[in-house]
Formats: C-alpha cells, sequence, structure tokens
C-alpha cells in the first residue's frame, strides 16, 4: 500500500501547491489596485497645490498653470450627463418593471446592453455625428451626450432589477388601498427601491467621469472657461492624456495629480455607492 | 441634506456660467502643433491686454486644423503644410469662398536624437536623413552618418525612428524637404500631413514625439525648433543646397526665408526647404493660419483681425524669445493689406 | 365609489381587470406612456447609432467591400485604406490580455469562491470591483511612466536573452509596443474575469463538490475536476466579456502601443489598434473616404463587440439556469 500512500501524499502535495497559488493569483489582483493608488498618491501627492485648483492652464512651457477650467469643466460634463442620461434611464426602467410585456420589455432590455457594450471611442463618432456636425460646434452640450448615453444603459438596468425586487405584496397593499398604478410607483415602490436606484445612479456617474476617448471629438478642449453649453469645454481626464505624453516636466507633475484627483473621486463615489447598498437594501429580496 | 446641498450646488454652477458669458468673446481655433508654444503665448497675451477676448487654441495638428476649419467647427485653423488645391477646392465648395492662408512665424523642422554618450551636435547629410527614415540606414554607427561626423562616437545601436501619428504639418515640411533631395523617398512615399511611414513609431503631437524622444534611447525624430530647445535635447546640422552643415537658429531660419518675400505669391503658399543661400537652414517653413474669407459673425471676425494685425507687428516682438523668426517686414506688410478680403 | 376600485389586480407589468377610462382617470396612462417614450428613447438612440455607423461608412464599404480586412497599407496620402494592422493589433493585444489574465482571474476566482472565508472573499471582491473601476487614462498615464520604461530596461531586454530565438521576443526592445499594450489591458480586463467566474463558480451547487470529495479527491481535485466544468460555460461568458472591454479600450492602449500601422510577428513591436487609430485620426480625417473609412473601423469594433457581450451573456444565463436548478 505505499505506492498508494506516495501517490496519495503527492496529491495532497499538488493540491496544498495549487490552492495557494490561487491565493497568489487574488492576491496579485488586489494588489494592482494599490500599486496604482501608490503611485498616483506619491506622484501626484506632492503636485497637488493651490495653484492646480484654482489657475488656468499656462502658455507652453511656463509653469505655475492648474486646471480649475478643467474641474469646472469635468463637473459641467458630468451635470449635463446626469440630466441627460439619468431620466431616460429611470423612467425607461419604471416602464420595464411596471408597465411593459413582453416583447417589447425584451427589444428594449437588449438595446440597453447593445448600448453598454459599445466601445466609448464609437459613442464619440456617434456624438460627433448627432451633435456636433449639425450645430457645428464642439461643446459641452455634445460632450454631455457623449456621456449621458453611457449612463442610460446602467441606469436602466440597475433600477429595473431594484424595482423587480420590491415584494408585490407592497405593491397589493397599495393598490387595496385605492392608490392608482403611478402613485404606487411614485411613493411606494420608488422609495423602497431608492437605495438600489441612488447606488446606480453613483457607479453610472463614476464609470462616465473617467471617460476620455467620446469627449476628443466632442468637447474638443478649451483653454478658458467655458460659458454656456454651445462651446468647447475643458475636461480632468482630457487634460491627463495631453499632459501625460507631453516632454514638460511641470505638465507630467499635472497629470499625476489630476490622475489622482480624478481616481479619488471615482474611488470615493463607488465606496460610497456599495456602502450605502450594503448598508441595508432597505426592502428584503422576495 | 443632499437635496439642498444639490440645489445649491446647481445655482452656484448656472451662476458661475452666466457671469462668464457676460460679454465675453469665444474665437476657437485649432491646428498646428508646430507654432503652439508661440501661439499659447501670444493668446495668453492678447487676453491680457484685451479680457474679453479669449481665443482658444488646440494644438491638434495641422491636419486636423485643416479639416475643422472646413467643417465650419472652429473660426480659424493653423497649418505648417499649407492646404494643397484639392483641399482648397473642398472648402471652397463648401463654405461658397475661399480659405486664406496667413503666414505668422518662421519655424524649422530640426532632426532631434537621444543618443546615451552622445551630446555633440551631429551632422546629416540629406542623404543620411532620407536613409533613416527610409528605414535603410538602421544603425547609428552607418557610415552614411558616421562620414559626416568625424570623431563622434556613435554607438552600434539600433536607430529608433520617431514621427508623428496625427496629420502633421511639421511632417508636412519634413516630408516636402525629403521630396526634394531625395528621389527615392519622393517615389516611395511622397509629402503630405500623413503619410505611410516606413519605419518608425508614432507619437502624438509634436509634445508626444519629444516625449518619445526623451524616454527613448538612441531614438530620433524631427520637431519643431523650440520643442527641442525648450526641452534641452540635442538636435542637429543639416547639409544645405549649398553644401553647408548649418544648425537651425535665428540666423540660419531667417536667411531660408531671404528671397521669399519677392516670390511671395498673393495667397502666400509657399515652400522655403532645400532653399538658396550659404547660412540658409534648409528645413525652414512658415506657419500659416487658415482664416475663412467670410464671417457670419462680424464681431468674431473684427476681433480676428485685430489680433492678426497684432500678432504682425507687436506680437513678432515675442517671437525670438521662443526660437521662432520673425516674418520679413515685407511679407508682414503684404498680410496687411490681404487681411482686406475677409469680409 | 367602492364599486370601481376593489379588484386587486396582480401586481407588476401585467394590466389588470380596470377599466381604461379608470386608468386615464387615475394619470396611469399618461405615464405609462410618459415611461414607454423615455424607453423607447434607449431603443431610438441605439438604432440611431447603428444607422449612423452603416451610412457614415458606406462609400468606404463600397469602394473597399470585403477586401477591407485583408489590406495591409493605410495611406491617407493616395486614398488605400485597409483595416488588416489594426484588426492585428486590436486581436494581438487582446489574445496577450486573455493570456495573461484568464488563469489569474480563474485563479484569483477560485481562491474567492472556494478557499477564502465569506468576509475575506467579499472584501476581496470590494477591492476588485474597485480596480475595475480605475479609468483607461490612469492606465494610460501609468502606462507611460512606469510601464514602458519597465519593458524597456528590464522586461524586454530579459526576455530577449532568454528567449529571443523565437520570432514573438525578437526584435529592439522599445518599452512601447503590442506586449506593453497586451499586458496594460491584461490589468485592465481581469476584474470582469474574476467577478463574473466567482458568481458562478459561487452558483455551483454544494453537493457537487461534497459528492468528489466523498469520492476521495483532494480539495483541489474536486475544485479543478468538477467544481470548474460545472461552471465552464459561465467562466467563458467572462472571458468573452473581458474580451469585449479590451478590444474596445482606446486611451491606455494609444499611450503604448506606438500608433504604427504595423504588422510584426514580434511582440515588441509597436502596433496599432482600431480604437486607437480613430482615437488619432478621426479629427483630422480630410476627405470623404478618409472619414468613412474610419466610421467603418468603428463598424466593424461595434459588430466584435456586440457578437462577443451577446455570446458571453448567453453563456453566463445558460450556467446559473443550471446551477440553479441543482441535482
Amino acid at each position: 500500500m505505499s505506492a498508494g500512500n506516495a501517490r496519495l501524499r503527492w496529491r495532497k502535495l499538488v493540491s496544498g501547491f495549487m490552492l495557494a497559488m490561487t491565493g497568489v493569483c487574488a492576491l496579485v489582483a488586489v494588489a494592482a489596485l494599490f500599486f496604482i493608488l501608490g503611485y498616483l498618491v506619491y506622484h501626484g501627492g506632492t503636485s497637488i497645490n493651490w495653484n492646480f485648483f484654482t489657475k488656468l492652464p499656462a502658455p507652453v512651457g511656463e509653469t505655475g498653470g492648474g486646471m480649475a477650467n478643467a474641474i469646472v469643466g469635468s463637473a459641467k460634463l458630468l451635470l449635463l450627463a446626469t440630466v441627460i442620461g439619468v431620466p431616460i434611464g429611470f423612467l425607461g426602467a419604471i416602464y420595464l418593471a411596471e408597465f411593459s410585456t413582453g416583447p417589447i420589455a425584451f427589444v428594449v432590455r437588449y438595446a440597453a446592453d447593445l448600448l453598454n457594450g459599445v466601445p466609448s471611442i464609437v459613442i464619440g463618432i456617434f456624438a460627433y455625428a448627432v451633435v456636433v456636425l449639425p450645430f457645428k460646434h464642439f461643446s459641452t452640450l455634445a460632450g454631455g451626450f457623449a456621456l449621458g448615453i453611457m449612463m442610460i444603459p446602467i441606469t436602466l438596468r440597475s433600477t429595473e432589477d431594484f424595482m423587480r425586487a420590491v415584494p408585490n405584496t407592497l405593491r397589493e397593499g397599495a393598490m387595496a388601498l385605492g392608490a392608482s398604478k403611478w402613485r404606487t410607483i411614485a411613493t411606494v415602490i420608488v422609495p423602497a427601491a431608492y437605495r438600489g436606484i441612488l447606488t446606480a445612479v453613483l457607479l453610472a456617474f463614476a464609470r462616465v467621469a473617467g471617460e476620455t476617448a467620446p469627449l476628443l471629438f466632442t468637447s474638443f478642449g478649451n483653454h478658458f472657461w467655458s460659458p454656456g453649453w454651445n462651446q468647447p469645454i475643458e475636461s480632468l481626464p482630457h487634460m491627463v492624456y495631453i499632459y501625460a505624453i507631453s516632454p514638460y516636466e511641470d505638465w507630467q507633475r499635472q497629470a499625476w495629480a489630476a490622475g489622482l484627483v480624478l481616481l479619488g473621486l471615482i474611488l470615493i463615489i463607488n465606496i460610497l455607492a456599495r456602502t450605502i447598498l450594503a448598508r441595508g437594501v432597505s426592502v428584503p429580496r422576495s | 441634506m443632499l437635496r439642498r446641498f444639490s440645489a445649491l450646488f446647481v445655482v452656484a454652477l448656472a451662476t458661475s456660467v452666466s457671469l462668464y458669458s457676460q460679454g465675453n468673446l469665444l474665437i476657437n481655433g485649432a491646428g498646428a502643433t508646430f507654432p503652439n508654444p508661440i501661439y499659447s503665448k501670444w493668446f495668453d497675451d492678447y487676453h491680457k491686454a484685451n479680457a474679453n477676448i479669449q481665443i482658444n487654441y488646440q494644438p491638434v495638428g495641422s491636419g486636423a486644423g485643416i479639416k475643422q476649419v472646413t467643417e465650419g467647427t472652429v473660426d480659424f485653423g493653423g497649418s505648417d503644410g499649407p492646404m494643397n488645391d484639392e483641399q482648397m477646392k473642398a472648402y471652397q465648395d463648401k463654405h461658397g469662398s475661399p480659405i486664406l492662408h496667413f503666414p505668422t512665424v518662421l519655424g524649422a523642422a530640426v532632426p532631434t536624437y537621444n543618443i546615451p554618450g552622445v551630446s555633440q551636435t551631429l551632422n546629416f547629410t540629406p542623404e543620411a536623413l532620407a536613409g533613416i527614415f527610409l528605414g535603410r540606414v538602421t544603425k547609428w554607427n552607418d557610415p552614411l552618418i558616421a562620414s559626416a561626423n568625424k570623431g563622434v562616437n556613435l554607438p552600434a545601436k539600433d536607430i529608433v525612428v520617431v514621427h508623428r501619428s496625427d496629420g502633421s504639418g511639421t511632417t508636412y515640411i519634413w516630408t516636402d524637404y525629403l521630396s526634394k533631395v531625395s528621389d527615392d523617398w519622393k517615389n516611395k512615399v511622397g509629402k503630405g500631413t500623413s503619410i505611410n511611414w516606413p519605419v518608425g513609431l508614432g507619437g502624438k503631437g509634436s509634445e508626444g514625439v519629444t516625449g518619445l524622444v526623451k524616454q527613448t534611447p538612441n531614438s530620433m525624430a524631427y520637431v519643431e525648433l523650440t520643442y527641442a530647445a525648450q526641452n534641452n535635447i540635442p538636435f542637429g546640422a543639416v547639409k544645405n543646397s549649398a553644401g553647408s552643415f548649418v544648425k537651425a537658429d535665428l540666423a540660419s531660419v531667417t536667411a531660408a526665408a531671404a528671397n521669399s518675400s519677392k516670390d511671395m505669391p498673393a495667397d502666400f503658399r509657399v515652400s522655403i526647404t532645400n532653399g538658396p543661400g550659404k547660412t540658409a537652414y534648409p528645413i525652414s517653413s512658415f506657419t500659416w493660419l487658415l482664416i475663412p474669407s467670410k464671417f457670419s459673425d462680424a464681431a468674431k471676425r473684427d476681433a480676428l483681425k485685430t489680433f492678426i494685425k497684432w500678432a504682425l507687428k507687436d506680437g513678432q516682438n515675442s517671437v525670438e524669445a521662443l526660437s521662432y523668426g520673425k516674418l520679413p517686414k515685407e511679407v508682414a506688410a503684404k498680410e496687411l493689406k490681404a487681411l482686406d478680403q475677409v469680409q | 365609489m367602492a364599486a370601481t376600485s376593489t379588484t386587486v389586480h396582480g401586481a407588476g407589468p401585467i394590466a389588470g381587470s380596470r377599466s381604461f377610462i379608470d386608468r386615464v382617470r387615475d394619470g396611469d396612462e399618461i405615464a405609462r406612456l410618459v415611461t414607454f417614450v423615455f424607453a423607447g428613447v434607449t431603443v431610438l438612440i441605439t438604432l440611431l447609432l447603428v444607422i449612423e455607423l452603416w451610412t457614415g461608412s458606406a462609400a468606404s464599404r463600397h469602394k473597399f467591400g470585403l477586401n477591407f480586412f485583408f489590406t495591409r497599407v493605410w495611406d491617407p496620402n493616395s486614398g488605400d485604406f485597409g483595416a488588416l494592422p489594426f484588426i492585428y493589433g486590436t486581436l494581438v493585444t487582446s489574445a496577450i490580455a486573455l493570456a495573461i489574465a484568464v488563469p489569474l482571474g480563474i485563479g484569483a476566482a477560485i481562491f474567492l469562491a472556494e478557499l477564502a472565508p465569506a468576509r475575506v472573499s467579499d472584501t476581496l471582491q470590494f477591492f476588485i470591483d474597485l480596480l475595475a473601476a480605475v479609468p483607461s487614462v490612469i492606465y494610460g498615464v501609468l502606462g507611460v511612466f512606469i510601464f514602458i520604461p519597465l519593458m524597456r530596461e528590464y522586461i524586454q531586454p530579459a526576455l530577449s536573452n532568454t528567449l529571443g530565438f523565437i520570432p514573438l521576443f525578437s526584435g529592439p526592445a522599445y518599452g512601447i509596443g503590442f506586449l506593453t499594450a497586451g499586458i496594460v489591458l491584461a490589468i485592465m480586463v481581469i476584474p470582469y474575469i474574476i467577478s463574473v467566474s466567482r458568481e458562478v463558480l459561487l452558483s455551483v451547487p454544494r453537493d457537487q463538490r461534497e459528492a468528489a470529495l466523498a469520492l476521495g479527491s483532494t480539495r483541489w481535485e474536486s475544485t479543478w475536476k468538477v467544481v470548474v466544468p460545472f461552471a465552464r460555460t459561465g467562466i467563458m461568458g467572462s472571458i468573452f466579456l473581458a474580451l469585449a472591454r479590451a478590444l474596445g479600450e482606446t486611451m491606455a492602449v494609444t499611450m503604448v502601443i506606438g500608433n504604427t500601422p504595423n504588422i510584426s510577428a514580434s511582440l515588441f513591436s509597436p502596433g496599432y489598434s482600431i480604437a486607437a487609430v480613430i482615437a488619432n485620426e478621426f479629427t483630422e480625417a480630410t476627405g470623404d473616404l478618409y472619414l468613412q473609412a474610419l466610421i467603418e473601423l468603428g463598424l466593424v469594433l461595434f459588430l466584435l463587440t456586440f457578437i462577443l457581450n451577446g455570446l458571453a451573456r448567453i453563456l453566463i444565463v445558460a450556467t446559473s439556469q443550471r446551477g440553479g436548478g441543482g441535482h
């Protein structure tokens, strides 16, 4: 039986080894996140100063410039994206969860999933054709539109999921009290699902906050403040891109700083969203 | 709490937005990275002097500048490769009126390199340059390079060629020169803002190319003089048509343009590469602003015209500090007259 | 008024037995219409996008036909456009990314699903979800300042010295190129493989594992020979998902790949990808044909990701149904 024991020992050895390797794999994956953060904090942390947040970009080769207009620009673009994307996603999801029947629901869901998978550069092409060319302007509107349609699928699918998770007993209770359908939705179902919906919106927001590719041919870039909605506008991810590939050390340092600010913002929103969700899905899943 | 905060935020945003749109005129331009250092200084200085005029110039490459001014998505363009007849016709067909070229400064495309251990100025013959960019000369110690650089310890390493990945006027200037000095180049590749490069890595914009050269040992690229100068990367001298090796600087670039004022065509589209003159730098060029001849917005038209007048006179005082050459006086005078064509 | 609304109808999307007048009066029909319009807008936008891609590339499709996919030359000067270098670059970098991310990802997923206690597994998954949220341009910055020098100074020379005789690792070490882009992409897609595979593995019914262990297999054997094959289709789905993400990546790739339409056996060579060339050349494409060729590339990218995402969804759904059924 010693041969059998030896074989068993070998198999146990292999088992222990392979399982340890899977642990290593997980470690490597998680370590990547901390490396990224570490580098950004190290290189970007020292470059974040008051100038960065308050000054406009300086002429080429001169130091002392900042990204004030890019920060406000990103805020404007994201505001517009939210205003465009969230209502469409949210209201569309209400239709799917509460009003629709089989085939239409299928088509809408399919379209949303399709839109979700479209590479962001292709969304940029679409926004250029549909907003920039007719208006003959690179603009905040075009950029906000591109980012907005990227927010639609995430908002729509998540909202639908969370609304469906609200148990029917709540709906029936409301109906029994004589509430109309829309009143039920507005006052009972949506508040019950609100945590999940908020999470979905925050995650969609964080997703598009870092997008650069669709902005390349829509919002274009602007050294100054951008008035209104019909002018080109600067954004943080775009500045990161431009400055990172340049040869000027001052610009490169600013790129790190902007990267840190951007990633910090995105991570904070993600953590916030997931904590909201974990804190309590306010209605138990049925 | 959240609601109150978001309402406040939206109000603040809206107020700030409306504040900034009071009385400010924003003019958008796009194009060449070649003159971007001087343009960004000019637009900044001009804005400081005229607080309500903001000229937003995006250095996206001459190719994009030509395209976007033709599409009408920007108010003016910038290019160091003058628009060819086909492109000018396309503009005319689309807008019903021609597009005008206005030279602004003189610049030079220089061969920069990053060879560890070599800090001297290398001499490049036209044959060497064509050979390198055709991919025929592959090592730094190739005889074509070494023969012009006796006494320099050139390593036996591969040359990493870097070129522009985007449509570039600097590319146009460089390939225009190579087409003049090398029949091989002319037949195999030709000149243009976007060409089919036989070898090399692509960098985006003059900034991207300079960045690549700075980081990559044994690399070589062509960039505008300012980029090499500002970033302290060595660049070489080129043999001109009179047979002398000339390094690009104010004197040699100005010398290259010396004859141009006589032969300047009415539309200002001229090539001064490989020109005559013992002290002339052979890869020099004008760079142009592409201005529509018809503006629907009178305020923009007037603002741009005033800016160009400023650039042709006062603006010229700041070009030399950034290693660009001043326009010959006669050329500037001709341009001021031509400005009347902008309606 | 007790007569009208006493029927408690089924909740959810199926309209109950209330009369049309009642629904209108209560505002339900308006609500239905309004939400339908917004749902319709989603469909409309998607439809419009596909139409724009199709019509915007018409001239290019007619001129080049199928040859577009097999032509190496991309020459704006002469109007000759071929997609092969970009398709090649996209596929090569994605293949490298998967070659690295799939073993690592599945390994990590196995650890998270089978070995780690629930709290640890959830915490680690939380971090991995954060990794998925890092935007492409940040990877690009790290690529430019950290990866490229690392590749050029250490990794590529090391590979060259040991495996340089293989064409894959031949050629000078620029730091930039297919290999660097592939490695950056690997980090970007690994979270997708991990989260989906982990979920799929978790949904494999307990009795599968227990049966294997009861028959005397080691922990690893039960995992690798029973659980993972059971979840096989779902894991395939996660790979397709990751691939779809890798194909569409723009910023990180264009910052490290070298932006040269090259087809080369060497992984050290600079190259180009579909997304990168669109990003670089779209705003400067003078002339209709040039722009249309780029839009046609966008159409190709769209179709590729569409097919992959569709397949992924089918596979993942199939696995979870199978797992949920139990035995």
